[in-house]
């Protein structure tokens, strides 16, 4: 068995930061939810972030469920513009951005899980997070600082 | 022949294969089965151990929930179907 320790990065547009942050303290103290849109032809980049309502049936603070429609339409809208669907981001109101137990045993092969702490309504942190299916763990990914342009 | 879109985070196990194409006439349940023969690596991530879909798994008949459907899985597809999988998006903070 290989011992390598692969590290990826993720690069993240300033304007879907800020959609993910926002979106974030909107929500507080309910966890938000939204999927993560970009290419992947040089190393993955996230260039389009989109809020979608928390579905959960219940505790919205420590829960986020993505509803199926939405799904959907997330799929054909990457289609329809020429984006990959890359991931997930949601937060953690008053926890920090490490994933859960629940957002492991949930988790999905190839996507980019965005997790934002929250702390008393303000951004404190955001990480990101991709299975390591071979080893049923999350492995983080460096999130490189974005460019600001103009 | 109906069409079955395989989410994105799973066209890894499909060859990168955003769509497939269903060639025998039948059912929305034969049609995954004929996807998952196909794309043995995809198959843990849609069918359970019991054969059945797998509860993370939802499976749309264009817009609609496969399992509101009267016959559910059992519905009979026409050429013109476009099968949909949907993965369970969901998680938490414990
Ligand atoms: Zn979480």
């Amino acid at each position: 068995m290989s011992t390598h320790i692969k590290t990826s990065t993720l690069q993240l547009s300033a304007s879907g930061l800020e959609v993910v942050r926002k979106d974030a303290v909107k929500a507080y103290p309910d966890e938000c939810c939204g999927f993560l849109f970009g290419t992947e032809t040089e190393g993955r980049k996230i260039t389009l972030a989109v809020p979608v309502t928390n579905h959960k049936d219940g505790d919205k603070r420590r829960r986020f469920e993505i509803h199926p429609q939405d799904y959907l339409r997330a799929e054909r809208l990457a289609a329809e513009i020429g984006l990959d669907l890359l991931g997930v981001y949601h937060s953690h109101p008053e926890h920090p951005a490490l994933p859960s137990l629940t957002d492991l045993e949930m988790a999905l092969p190839y996507f980019s899980y965005v997790i934002v702490s929250v702390k008393s309504g303000k951004v404190v942190d955001e990480r990101s997070w991709k299975l390591n299916e071979s080893l049923g763990l999350f492995e983080e990914e460096f999130i490189m600082q974005p460019i600001h342009l103009s | 022949m109906a069409t079955i879109i395989i989410p994105t985070p799973l066209r890894k196990f499909t060859g990168n294969q955003s769509t497939f194409k269903v060639n025998e006439a039948g059912t929305i349940s034969e049609a995954i089965l004929s996807l998952t023969n196909q794309y043995t690596d995809l198959k843990k991530h849609v069918i359970d151990d019991q054969g059945k879909i797998r509860s993370f798994v939802r499976l749309y008949l264009g817009d609609e929930d496969v399992s509101a459907l009267d016959q559910k899985a059992d519905t009979r597809i026409k050429e013109s179907d476009v099968i949909s999988i949907v993965p369970a998006i969901a998680g938490g903070i414990y």
